[in-house]
């Protein structure tokens, strides 16, 4: 049977490939991914707690997530290719021009 | 009634306000004229509440609003014109309204002329408010603003170098008005501790609830009372110890020094010992000690005018001789005679001032009366009203000063303390003297003042009509005493001669005159003719003790000044540069430093960025885990 350890077991560990993805990856596009990937995470975790309390407000969260990380990604997208187009570039070590 | 009250206190103020409206511009004569009538206007109010305090027997008492009012404490503006207040006013508007038509022509030449008249006002204003106060609280604030009136007007010259005190002894006018403020600063610490033992006891600061109050206060307290209130009197009155500013303060233009000395300051401490009677007479050893003090400053102050060369210290000192005879005849309990006093003083010693400025205005400034001589012939006017104010000051019959300083010696016989009498008599004959030495020296004999190739000139006209009533008031005052005795003892402690004392009074005021017409005699035996210098006097040493003010003032900064300004340096560069600036920079320097190493995390660079952030998500984490473990 499964419960709900094992939804929360494979949430923590989608959010820490998210997170891997965030700390180690270079390309923007690459962390734009990684992010969607610990938004997801954090989805399947709020249906799967929602579920086992017979609560529909998580749920319902999940779904505003959704929507909002579409936004997201339409908006965050829109930019990267201005940011490419600008720079012919989306590597962070090269876009670093905001040194203290 | 009530609106006179306002117009008496008012008037200055708004002369003051108006002249200041025209500080910064250049000479304006109107500026003196107008605030010369508002002080008239003040006068005539201030007379005219004499008039009806005096007919009617009752005093005027005016609140004009909450002034503070904070849990139990409520200090109203209250204003109380009773027989003392009214005398003050009357005297101190009289005198002031003759300074400041003087000083539309003393001032002439001062490119500050208005902000003087500003000055001026604002110092008659404080004054007002000190005599007026129904409460200790309102004394204190005209208490102060006296003193930084006096400092203003003591530094008006302020943009004169420091000399040597070889060469001038008050160094110069903004040290004069240091010193005046800081040693007038000193005794107001002992007067606000007086101020605070009485709200301590009583719960109040009204006049008429601490005094009502009294008896049911312990002796020691009252002791205390009375003696923190005396230090006050001691710095205003420049009292010895603190008595070194009063010479110093001759530094500001002549017409101040008659204010000072006659109407606005140096009387404020006389006025609190008269107006706290009911304190001062449970207090016998206090008041013993205010005599006995009193009576030494008579004596001691005489004793330095005798060889002073300086025309106005010499004054200056017999104001302080004066007010020693005030505090002596205040200190027996003759508290309506020590007012007296006081107000015939005022007349005589403005009187006096204005002379001397007269003389400075010919002799350009020159004030040494050994470079004068004969000036009789050139100021005719001048000389006269010298001469009538130094008879009356010398306490020659039928002048004012014969009155009052007469009563104060037959009190000291009266009380039985023979010694305060004898010096007392003693120094009546040296006041004769010095104040006959200056008047000869200055405007009889040889004219000494051509060799300085000096020209000296009458005072204008209208500055020489303006004295007049000083002159005359100096002249009759005396015949008032009567009166006055009956008019101010309905609110003071009446004081009559014994019956045996009454018996000698003739033979008492023959010794004192006796004394003050030898004293003249010997002046002009030494002086008339001119100036012969005894140079083996001159240079003995009562002589050079005298003449350096018994090394007071060297005193004063050898073992005060100097130590007090090391002790404040090994403050700064020790204590303050060491520890407390050393401590506040540390946390800078930590500060800065912290930051400047900080700073290598931003690199620009997302990543990095983002990884610390996970570093501080993971550390939020692990101290909500451990905050969650430990509650």
């Amino acid at each position: 049977m499964i419960g709900l350890s094992h939804y929360l077991i494979v949430s923590a560990l989608i959010f820490s490939i998210g997170l891997m993805g965030v700390l180690r990856r270079r390309n923007l596009l690459m962390l734009f991914f990684a992010t969607e990937v610990m938004l997801n995470a954090v989805n399947i975790a709020f249906a799967a707690i929602s579920h086992y309390y017979n609560d529909l407000t998580g749920q319902m969260f999940a779904f505003f997530i959704i929507a909002i990380a579409a936004s997201e990604v339409a908006v965050g997208l829109g930019l990267l290719i201005v940011l490419y187009k600008k720079y012919g570039t989306l590597d962070l070590d090269d876009l670093a021009s905001m040194k203290g | 009634m009530e609106n006179l009250v306002y117009i008496a206190l008012f008037a200055p103020f708004v002369s003051s306000m108006f002249a200041a409206l025209f500080g910064m511009s250049p000479r304006q004569t109107f500026v003196g004229i107008i605030a010369s009538s508002l002080l008239f206007i003040s006068f005539a109010a201030s007379a005219t509440l004499a008039f009806h305090v005096y007919s009617t027997g009752t005093a005027v008492h005016v609140t004009m609003m909450e002034w503070i009012s904070a849990g139990d404490l409520t200090i109203p503006f209250g204003f109380l014109v009773d027989q003392v207040s009214v005398t003050m006013m009357t005297v101190v508007t009289l005198v002031s309204t003759v300074v400041h038509i003087y000083s539309i022509g003393y001032m002439d030449h001062d490119k500050s002329f208005n902000r003087f008249f500003s000055y001026l006002s604002a110092f008659v204003f404080s004054m007002m408010i000190l005599v007026m106060s129904d409460n200790f609280a309102g004394l204190f604030i005209g208490w102060e603003g006296v003193g930084v009136c006096s400092w203003l007007l003591i530094g008006f010259w302020y943009h004169k170098a420091d000399v040597t005190r070889e060469e001038n002894p008050s160094i110069s006018p903004s040290w004069a008005a240091n010193e005046a403020f800081i040693v007038n600063r000193i005794a107001d610490l002992g007067m606000l501790v007086g101020i605070f033992i009485i709200y301590w006891n009583v719960g109040s600061l009204q006049y008429d609830v601490v005094f009502a109050d009294l008896p049911n206060l312990s002796s020691s307290v009252l002791n205390a009372a009375a003696l923190a209130l005396f230090i006050g009197a001691m710095g205003k009155s420049a009292q010895f110890p603190l008595h070194t500013w009063l010479t110093d303060a001759m530094e500001g233009p002549t017409p101040v020094s008659a204010l000072i000395h006659a109407a606005t300051m140096v009387t404020a401490g006389v006025f609190l010992v008269i107006r706290a009677n009911p304190i001062f007479s449970m207090t016998p050893e206090v008041s013993f000690f205010i005599a006995a003090l009193g009576t030494f400053v008579a004596f001691f102050a005489a004793s330095m005018a005798l060889v002073n060369r300086d025309l106005k210290r010499i004054i200056a000192f017999s104001t302080l001789s004066q007010l020693g005879y005030m505090f002596a005849a205040a200190g027996l309990g003759a508290y309506w005679i020590a007012l007296f006093h006081l107000a015939a003083h005022a007349f005589f010693k403005a009187l006096l001032f204005l002379g001397a400025g007269n003389v400075m205005h010919a002799m350009d400034d020159e004030l040494d009366i050994f470079k004068m001589g004969g000036l009789k012939k050139a100021m005719r006017w001048t000389w006269g009203y010298m001469g009538l104010a130094s008879l009356a000051l010398a306490g020659i019959f039928p002048f004012a000063g014969f009155f009052s300083k007469d009563a104060i010696i037959e009190t000291a016989f009266n009380e039985g303390t023979y010694v305060l009498w004898a010096v007392l008599v003693l120094t009546a004959g040296m006041t004769a003297f010095y104040s006959f030495r200056q008047v000869f020296l200055t405007f009889h004999g040889d004219e000494r003042y051509k060799e300085a190739g000096i020209h000296p000139h009458e005072m204008y006209k209208f500055v020489l009509i303006g004295m007049a009533p000083l002159a005359i008031l100096a002249v009759i005052a005396g015949f008032f005493m009567g009166g006055f005795q009956t008019f101010v003892t309905k609110l003071l402690p009446d004081y009559v001669m014994s019956d045996h004392t009454h018996h000698l009074v003739l033979w008492l005021t023959l010794i004192v005159s006796a004394f003050a017409v030898g004293g003249i005699f010997l002046a002009y035996r030494k002086y008339y003719k001119g100036l012969k210098r005894d140079m083996e006097l001159e240079n003995s040493f009562i002589y050079k003790l005298l003449a350096n003010q018994y090394y007071i003032p060297n005193f004063y900064e050898a073992f005060i000044t100097k130590p007090y300004a090391m002790l404040s340096e090994m403050m700064w560069k020790d204590v303050d540069m060491k520890i407390v600036d050393a401590t506040v920079d540390g946390i800078a320097k930590f500060l800065y430093k912290s930051g400047d190493s900080s700073r290598k995390m931003q690199t620009g660079n997302l990543s990095n960025y983002l990884n610390w952030m996970a570093v501080g998500a993971v550390l939020l984490l692990v101290i909500a885990a451990i905050s969650a473990m430990l509650g």
